[in-house]
């Protein structure tokens, strides 16, 4: 075997006193892809940046070596770095939206690496980028460096920005959680573009790669080698083959053999539904005859029985965030109404009286945002136990704790300002608020996608104990099919912010669904390292229309004359309804 | 492309809004000036005539100023007066507003104008250097030495540029002479203090506002996705952070122009400038309110001109707005 | 105040030079009266414009009477007419601030106009024009320079809270059934407190500048009272003898403005990497 690529021994990247990874060692192969897993604060980008000489927040290389292709990284000067940076090593960063400059056109920045380098001439520069375009699988490759950053989608912009790297034919390419920011089926997509592209480098030779992410059945489609981190330090490193199907390290079987939520059983009968929602219309800007100039939720309906859990999953833009808003009347709705025990509440907050407030809470999405950081927990937890059951004094501290004791929340942190709290504790505090004012409906808006999937997962089994042991009828938000599927007895699918399926758990869990929810299913990237050469990438045909079935333009299994010219019909059968024309009955699973 | 006409098209209409929230502000301004001014206790025909004028007289006068009609009258009056450039006549000095003013206002426009062509570049290179060797000793030195300026009083810069360039050096003089015959070069080294007065005044504040609008963008994603790209801090604050925060920056230099219009005041008045600032404060000591409100409305206009300008050149350098 | 005390200790050089200058004024325009050397109008000195000595600790004025005496008399009304108008602008304009985005709509569009319209109206020129309307007795020009700094704070604080009132806290408390009041002083206000003090010493700077120059062109503070800026005013003459008696009154200010300004600066939190 030849010497590796790229050798790292004993890093050590601190900010002051403090190492924020330290002792990290590892070796790659020329052509290798080598992922760097862990959760957030692991210092996996740390560690990868580190690579380039670059270091966030004041940190500085404080130990340890690395070398590039012989080339020495630490103890580099700037100007020694900037020669590297770009020209040898490229970037692919997370959010594109965000790295991109807003202000310049995107032709000018894929290229500029080659300029700053004098590796090319303007000319040959965007040439060669409309090349890599086409290789990319964007669309117009000839123009679309002519458009500014905000005038293409994030999936695209993504894929430029692996243009932009690849453009001087790095021999190590860094790619940072490049796909976390899109939506399942976007990430499809971008993925193999990337595959495609590191396989083409270096005139068809491979380039060797970096993989940073926290999402380890992403992970097993891209790389070679697996280096797992826990805290800023290398837990287990190996062949992916290895750390997939037999991990040594605790720590990492946990990941591998990801906690799924337990189905729960489900509680309470069916009676009369404690939530219904009936035909929702709501939007943003004026409304005109009942539909707002935004409209963003259409028709929606559902009921939720007392003590019963309901799922809504969709994509970013789905709508879903919206559809809770407009229940806690936050926003109100256009057309339709909310019952709560069957009695319609009001749209508006002003006309609701003080027990549909407490009858009804919301748990927001960021508990970095949902908790006042002026504040304690004290005075976050006591304020709603004044404001809805009069409680102050010994009685309001009583039950303080016992919220604490029921969110399992350590008594001592009472006392605590919420910005001193870990994310996981945040999210508690978020959920005992709710709890203090003793609902019967719980709306519950992505309140694990802020966190690590094991904190997460600890929260969601917190949320299921606390419906069965109060009988709490509960409302998930997610975009997580898997914990969605796993708690709720029924799902929502919203597609574009029309529902598009509303199944029973074992019709969900089932071979049969709308074309979208199949899609969305089989976006969801497994451990098994196939899977990604083997998924058919979404399909883009004209756009919406209104009237007509929302997906159209993305469905698979359209009928040409009848999906793109009638209204779709909604059908009912077999615990599931939707909204196509196919019937559930008829159609088989892809 | 379609999308850039498009995107022309959505331009214009915030333009025109633009351009009419301006001119509203600048509507209700003069009510408030006018408005302001009514406060006054007495009344301008008492003063204008002294103590020893008989009721009748005043009565008189007062029909003939026009002071006998009701406010909202008056002020119609008045502002379509100002509309067709007449501002009524002085009470002080018995001749026009207009013409008093026609003689002010180009002293005050080259003292602010040659300010500017010193200032500008100046505070621009002092902000840019302070954000680009952020956190060096260099940036600290700018950062010190501008809050201190920003929070001088005018007439401590005054004073000690007469003591010094005018008393002990004996270099320039203490009283800026402005005449139609001067040479330019007498006119420049007869203006040279009150210049260089005015522009430690404003420099201050625009290198603080350039240097925190560049600051503010130097964390962004993008900046370290620049620098990734082997581009030098230099190159990535000139040629990725500056198109980033025109507006702001553009926003800083306007308010600071417009200080020189209007906040030179103190300076003016130092230096014995024949300048508009100077006379309203005399217009203020005198009571000559027609002058004082032709002034007021002057600066607030040159005010609120500034700050279109500015904000048609943010509109304009944001591809958002211009190209969607 | 302990607690700040040692706060203080700890804190770098500048940070404590700096607050060292604004106490050294406060306690002064506090004790000034006691430990002035002589009495305020007293004529003390045969010679005008005379320099330092030992008796007279900054020279005499353009009557013979003593600079220093004058100087802590002046500070007085120069540093408690400061921090009154701008206390009363903060209050008077995050009051408006927080009015006017929990109301939204008309109430927000209404008083946003009214301030956009002020604040158009640059400083200067509306406390002349409100002192050629008004005239200047004290507590007038406490009003004036106030109303001339609440467009300002009102613009800082209404971004603020609007900021802070498009955070889920606030929609969280909004969809508890809260009323304005209660979300303006327990949710919003605290999140401000910080921001707002630093525009309380800004203002200050600005109120004791605008102060001081009204008073240097004779149009501030009238005879028989004097502050710092009708010192630099009154002994204008002495200018071309470069006395001390113009220089250290015109001095005192600056060491005033410029601390508080230093002491915002190193007491907000770092923006450095």
């Amino acid at each position: 075997m030849s010497a590796p690529h790229i050798e790292v021994s004993g890093l050590t990247v601190a900010v002051g006193d403090v190492p924020i990874v330290s002792d990290i060692s590892f070796a790659v192969q020329r052509g290798e892809v080598l992922a760097l897993i862990g959760e957030s604060g692991s210092g996996k980008s740390t560690t990868a940046l580190a690579l380039m000489g670059w270091c966030r927040h004041g940190g500085r290389i404080a130990a340890g070596e690395i070398r590039v292709g012989g080339m020495v990284i630490e103890g580099k000067s700037e100007e020694a770095l900037s020669a590297i940076r770009g020209r040898h090593i490229a970037y692919i960063a997370q959010s594109a939206a965000a790295a991109f400059n807003p202000s310049r056109r995107i032709m000018a920045q894929v290229i500029e690496p080659a300029i700053i380098h004098r590796i090319m001439t303007r000319e040959e520069a965007e040439a060669k980028a409309v090349d890599l375009f086409r290789a990319l699988a964007l669309p117009t490759p000839e123009t679309i460096g002519d458009r500014y950053p905000h005038q293409v989608s994030g999936g695209q912009l993504q894929r430029l920005m692996a243009a932009m790297a690849l453009i001087t034919d790095p021999e190590l390419v860094i790619l940072d959680e490049p796909t976390t920011a899109l939506d399942v089926t976007t990430q499809v997509e971008v993925l193999k573009c990337f595959k495609a592209a590191l396989a083409q480098c270096n005139h068809g030779r491979g380039a060797t790669a970096i993989y940073v992410s926290h999402d380890l059945a992403v992970v097993a489609q891209m790389a070679d080698r697996i280096a797992v981190l826990l805290k800023g330090r290398l837990v287990e490193e190996g062949p992916a083959e290895q750390i997939l199907t037999a991990p040594r390290d605790a720590y990492t079987q946990v990941l591998v053999n990801a906690p799924r939520p337990v189905p729960a059983a489900p509680v309470g009968d069916d009676g009369a539904p404690v939530l219904s929602v009936r035909a929702l219309t709501a939007g943003y800007g004026r409304v005109v005859d009942g539909m707002p100039q935004i409209p963003v939720l259409r028709d929606v309906a559902f009921d939720l029985p007392p003590g019963g859990a309901l799922g809504i999953i969709g994509e970013s833009g789905s709508g879903k965030s919206t559809l809770a808003r407009v229940i806690a009347g936050l926003l109100p709705a256009a057309q339709g109404e909310v019952l709560l025990n069957g009695s319609a509440l009001p749209p508006r907050l002003e006309d609701r009286s003080l027990d549909q407030f407490r009858t009804v809470q919301l748990v927001f999405q960021n508990a970095d945002t949902a908790l006042n950081p002026a504040h304690s927990v004290r005075r976050i937890l006591a304020r709603p136990l004044q404001h809805y059951h009069g409680l102050t004094g010994a009685a309001a501290d009583r039950r303080v704790a016992e919220l604490l004791d029921l969110t399992r929340l350590p008594a001592e942190v009472i006392d605590r300002p919420v910005t001193k709290l870990s994310g996981g504790q945040k999210q508690r505090v978020n959920l005992a608020r709710a709890l203090a004012a003793e609902p019967k409906v719980l709306l519950c808006d992505e309140v694990t996608s802020a966190l690590d999937t094991v904190v997460g997962a600890a929260i969601l089994s917190l949320i299921e104990d606390l419906r069965r042991d109060l009988g709490l009828a509960t409302v998930f938000i997610s975009h997580d099919i898997h914990a969605v599927s796993a708690v709720c007895e029924k799902v929502l699918v919203l597609y574009g912010g029309t529902p598009v399926e509303l199944a029973t758990r074992a019709a969900f869990n089932g071979p049969r669904h709308h074309p979208y929810t199949s899609l969305l299913q089989s976006s969801l990237p497994t451990m098994d390292r196939a899977w990604l050469d083997t998924t058919r990438p979404p399909i883009l045909r004209g756009f919406r229309v209104e009237g007509l079935c929302p997906f159209q333009p993305r469905c698979a299994d359209a009928v040409p004359g009848l999906c793109d010219a009638v209204p779709a019909p909604l059908r009912e059968g077999d615990g599931m309804r939707w909204l196509c024309h196919h019937s559930p009955s008829i159609k088989e699973p892809a | 492309m379609s999308g850039a006409s498009t995107g022309k098209a959505s331009l214009w209409p915030l333009l025109t809004r633009r351009v009419g929230s301006a001119l509203l502000t600048l509507l209700l301004v003069s009510m408030v000036i006018f408005g302001i001014a009514g406060l006054l206790p007495g009344d301008a025909a008492q003063e204008a005539l002294g103590q020893s004028a008989t009721p009748e007289q005043v009565a008189a006068l007062r029909h003939e100023m026009g002071l006998d009609q009701p406010a909202p009258v008056r002020y119609a009056h008045w502002l379509s007066g100002m509309v067709q450039g007449d501002a009524g006549q002085s009470l002080v000095a018995g001749m026009p507003v207009g013409a008093i003013i026609a003689e002010r206002l180009p002293n005050t426009l080259m003292l602010a104008g040659m300010t500017a062509v010193l200032a500008v570049p100046l505070a621009l290179a002092m902000g840019i250097t302070a954000a680009i060797r952020r956190g060096t000793w260099i940036d600290r030195a700018i950062n010190l030495a501008s809050l201190s300026m920003v929070a001088l009083p005018e007439f401590l810069v005054a004073t000690v540029g007469v003591l010094i360039f005018s008393v002990k050096l004996m270099w320039l003089p203490s009283i800026a002479m402005v005449s139609a015959e001067a040479s330019w070069s007498d006119t420049l080294r007869s203006c040279a203090l009150p210049i260089l007065s005015l522009t430690v005044v404003v420099v201050a504040q625009m290198a603080r506002m350039t240097r925190a609008a560049i600051a503010d963008q130097l964390d962004r994603p993008y900046v370290e996705m620049a620098r990734l790209k082997g581009a030098s801090l230099s190159r990535v604050v000139l040629g990725h952070v500056l198109p980033n925060c025109l507006g702001p920056i553009v926003n800083a230099m306007a308010l600071s122009l417009s200080y020189l219009m209007g906040g030179a005041i103190i300076v003016e008045t130092i230096f014995n400038f024949p300048g508009l600032a100077s006379l309203m404060v005399n217009a203020v000591t005198s009571r000559d309110m027609p002058l004082l409100q032709a002034c007021a409305m002057i600066f607030c206009s040159a005010y609120l001109l500034l700050m279109l300008v500015a904000d048609m050149v943010a509109l304009l350098a944001n591809p958002r707005l211009r190209a969607q | 105040m302990k607690r700040s005390i040692s706060l203080l200790a700890k804190a770098p050089l500048a940070t404590r030079i700096a607050a060292g200058f604004v106490g050294f004024w406060l306690v002064l325009a506090v004790a000034g009266p006691w430990v002035a050397p002589h009495p305020v109008g007293a004529f003390v000195d045969q010679d005008v414009f005379s320099g330092l000595s030992s008796r007279l600790w900054l020279g005499s004025d353009y009557l013979g009477r003593d600079v220093f005496s004058r100087l802590l008399y002046g500070a007085r009304y120069t540093v408690f007419l400061g921090l009154g108008a701008a206390l009363l602008a903060a209050c008077c304009g995050t009051s408006l601030a927080l009015w006017a985005t929990l109301s939204g709509g008309a109430v927000d569009e209404v008083i946003s106009r009214l301030m956009d319209t002020l604040i158009s109206i640059p400083s200067k020129i509306l406390a002349l024009v409100l002192v050629a309307a008004c005239g200047s007795s004290l507590p007038l020009l406490l009003l004036i320079c106030a109303l001339t700094y609440v467009p300002g704070n009102f613009r800082i604080a209404r971004a603020l809270a609007m900021n802070l009132a498009a955070l889920d806290f606030v929609a969280a408390a909004r969809a508890r059934g809260e009323r304005k009041f209660a979300i303006a002083l327990h949710e919003v206000l605290p999140n401000m407190v910080h921001p707002l003090l630093a525009d309380l010493g800004l203002r200050f700077v600005f109120v004791v500048l605008l102060l001081s120059g009204l008073s240097f062109l004779g149009l501030g503070v009238q005879p028989p009272y004097a502050d710092l800026g009708s010192l630099v005013r009154e002994n204008i003459s002495g200018l071309t003898e470069g006395a001390p008696a113009i220089l250290a009154p015109a001095l005192a200010i600056a060491v005033l403005t410029v601390g508080t300004n230093l002491l915002i600066d190193a007491l907000k939190p770092e923006d450095k990497r």
